[in-house]
């Protein structure tokens, strides 16, 4: 017999060498983010554009979002009697988990699947292809400035949303949970502290950067056309949203685990 | 001149399933050459394999000694720069006009000043008829617009490699006609290498000095136009003529009793589908009276000449003819010589007017070759002219 045998189909080898891909591309936009020329009107553009479809869900979110977990913490701290953590659990819960999070799916969710429809469109309408023939890398070119654009954006919307979380917050738990504001406030510092704004921060940038890689490379690689990247829009959503758990998981154990609690 | 670009043993397979095999061939510098094939066998795979936009499984594809199958990014970059790609749609970029498209390579690889972008994105637009329509976006154009638009993108950068997809798709008859002399009148101004890749029996009949044909998962043939429009392939002859009659079906390939029932109808007096027999070599088009002439077809003639006592006897009498009097003695061949049918068609009367060439082997000096009669009268006693002399000259 000449011929070879036919290989043989490993299960969930294909999920491995999309993962792979996934990684790969996110290597090379890494990697993009030092090489030069770097597209400024690009990245302002899309900077520009992703702020603009999401500023205002995210402040739409935050309010409601910093609202029950002050509410929450209220009927909880006072059967616990510890009505003067209220503001500094508060604080802490929106600062370093809601605020990441919240800007994350805002910025996939609006963003990312704007990134990804684009990039799709332009695949299989192989403006892609053309651009790599003209010796322009599209991985430079595109996608490096959307996923910065993605990361900057993240972390601006992640100070908005611990701001507007945080006002909001006081708002439910002085104004109708009938809170002593002077408690509230005091013991804002109680537990959270300074390193839980930079792990707020260093959160949203790497989700933003997740965000805005799952999209594109969702993407590039639509599978087979128009509908394809309906398909891709949808499921770059779906994956972001996914590995944003899971990478928060992992933030938080580490951080948990790095940076001793105040006072210890 | 052009670059040469050569491919060896060629594979490429999507999962387990080959595209094409073993694929060899080279396109010869300077040199119109068109890929045939039928639909769904790989033809645009093959277009992308070479530019590197997908990676073949096996083989090496050589252009200015780059492999662009194995070398590295950066030295694949550079090397695409030598590139001049239509893609099928024009693949412009949407959210630019047709001004910036064509603009785009000349400000992402070039330090020219707005002004001498504006200069060279204007001369390729009026080459391609597109003077007027640069604020245009690409959505607000007709699908030939749209190809002509990323016709003139390809040629900013004076390519020496230019690759069409399917240039003619979507195109009315008279606009692929004007398309076909376009790129022949460009490859007799830059002299660059060409490859078309195509369906369209007019095309493949009238441009190419060479014809390759994809079929059955490999290169069934590539070699002098003469060759295939005079073979007797089953493949390729049901190819150029459109017939339904022969091994190609409605899917890929068709079974014997397909074949066989097919061929009991046609002889029943069935139509086979084709309008009319088009075998034999037709005249290839020429570059617009006033342009320089092409220096890949002088190449060539010396190229195919020197293989042609290796070619089926259909083939060199194809050749011979094509050739013009002065040229047939100066090659020293006759037309029908090799049937033996012993005509000294026109070639005496018009060579005893000129003298004879001194012998020569293997090479001819340039001024000996392929020259059209005017051009020699020019060129009679300066000696060795550049055409680009011999054409300000008149």
């Amino acid at each position: 017999m000449t011929t070879a045998a036919p290989p043989r189909k490993i299960p969930g080898l294909g999920m491995l060498r999309e993962t792979g891909k996934l990684f790969a591309l996110g290597l090379d936009v890494a990697r993009g983010f030092f090489q030069r020329p770097f597209q400024l009107r690009e990245f302002i553009q899309q900077a520009w554009f992703i702020a603009n479809v999401s500023i205002l869900p995210t402040i739409l979110v935050s309010v409601p979002f910093g609202a029950v977990i002050a509410l929450h913490l209220g009927t909880l701290t006072r059967q616990l009697g510890a009505e003067s953590f209220t503001g500094a659990v508060s604080v802490l819960a929106v600062v370093q988990q809601a605020a990441p999070v919240v800007t994350a799916l805002i910025v996939a969710g609006a963003g990312g699947s704007a990134i990804c429809a684009d990039i799709g469109s332009r695949t299989i309408r192989d403006e892609i292809d053309a651009m790599e023939v003209l010796g322009v890398s599209a991985v430079q070119r595109l996608i490096v400035p959307r996923v910065l654009a993605a990361m900057l954006v993240a972390v601006l919307l992640n100070g908005v949303v611990s701001v507007v979380g945080v006002l909001g917050g006081y708002f439910f738990n002085i104004i109708l949970g009938g809170g002593t504001p002077g408690a509230y406030l005091a013991s804002f510092t109680l537990l959270a502290q300074l390193p839980d704004l930079w792990i707020s921060t260093i959160k949203a940038l790497i989700f933003g950067f997740i965000a805005g890689v799952v999209a594109s490379y969702r993407g590039l690689n639509p599978s087979g056309g128009p509908k394809g990247v309906g398909d891709a829009v949808n499921q770059s959503v779906v994956i972001t949203f996914l590995l944003l758990f899971f990478v928060n998981f992992i933030l938080t154990a580490v951080y948990l685990q790095v940076v001793p609690p105040p006072g210890s | 001149m052009g670059a040469e670009v050569v491919i060896e043993g060629l594979s490429k397979s999507f999962g387990s399933q080959p595209i094409w095999r073993d694929v060899s061939l080279s396109l010869p510098p300077g040199e119109v050459s068109v890929m045939l094939g039928p639909s769904g066998t790989g033809k645009s795979v093959f277009l992308k394999s070479m530019i590197g936009l997908l990676k073949p499984d096996t083989g090496t594809c050589v252009v200015n000694g780059t492999d662009i199958v194995r070398c590295s990014e950066h030295k694949l970059y550079e090397t695409r720069k030598l590139f001049g790609v239509l893609f099928q749609d024009g693949a412009l970029f949407g959210s630019m006009n047709l001004y910036d498209n064509v603009a785009f390579p000349l400000r992402e690889h070039t330090k020219k000043s707005e002004a001498e972008i504006k200069r060279i994105v204007m001369e390729k637009l009026a080459m391609t008829g597109l003077s007027g329509a640069e604020d245009k976006l690409p959505g607000e154009i007709s699908g030939g617009m749209r190809k002509r638009a990323g016709l003139a993108r390809a040629l900013v950068l004076d390519p020496e490699i230019i690759l069409c997809d399917e240039p003619d798709s979507g195109l009315d008859p008279v606009r692929t006609a004007y398309l076909s002399q376009l790129l022949i009148d460009l490859n007799a101004q830059i002299d660059a290498t060409i490859l078309i890749v195509t369906h369209n029996i007019n095309v493949a009949r009238t441009v190419p000095d060479n014809l390759g044909m994809l079929f059955r998962k490999e290169l069934v043939m590539f070699g002098p136009r003469e060759v295939l429009l005079t073979s007797d392939e089953p493949v390729v002859e049901q190819f150029l003529n459109g017939r339904r009659l022969g091994p190609i079906g409605m899917s890929e390939e068709k079974d014997s009793a397909t074949m066989a029932a097919e061929q009991a109808n046609v002889e029943a007096g069935h139509h086979d589908g084709g309008t009319e027999d088009v075998r034999g070599v037709v005249p290839q088009i020429q570059p617009t009276p006033g342009l320089p002439e092409r220096q890949g077809e002088r190449r060539r003639k010396d190229r195919v000449m020197q293989i042609l006592h290796t070619l089926s006897p259909e083939a060199q009498e194809g050749i011979i003819e094509s050739l013009s009097p002065e040229e047939q003695q100066h090659y020293g061949v006759r037309p029908h010589q090799l049937v033996g049918a012993g005509q000294h068609a026109g070639g005496g009367a018009a060579g005893s007017t000129m003298p004879l060439p001194s012998e020569h082997h293997g090479e001819l000096p340039a001024e000996d070759v392929a020259n059209r009669p005017g051009d020699r009268a020019a060129e009679s006693d300066s000696g060795r002219h550049t055409d680009a002399q011999w054409w300000s000259n008149q």
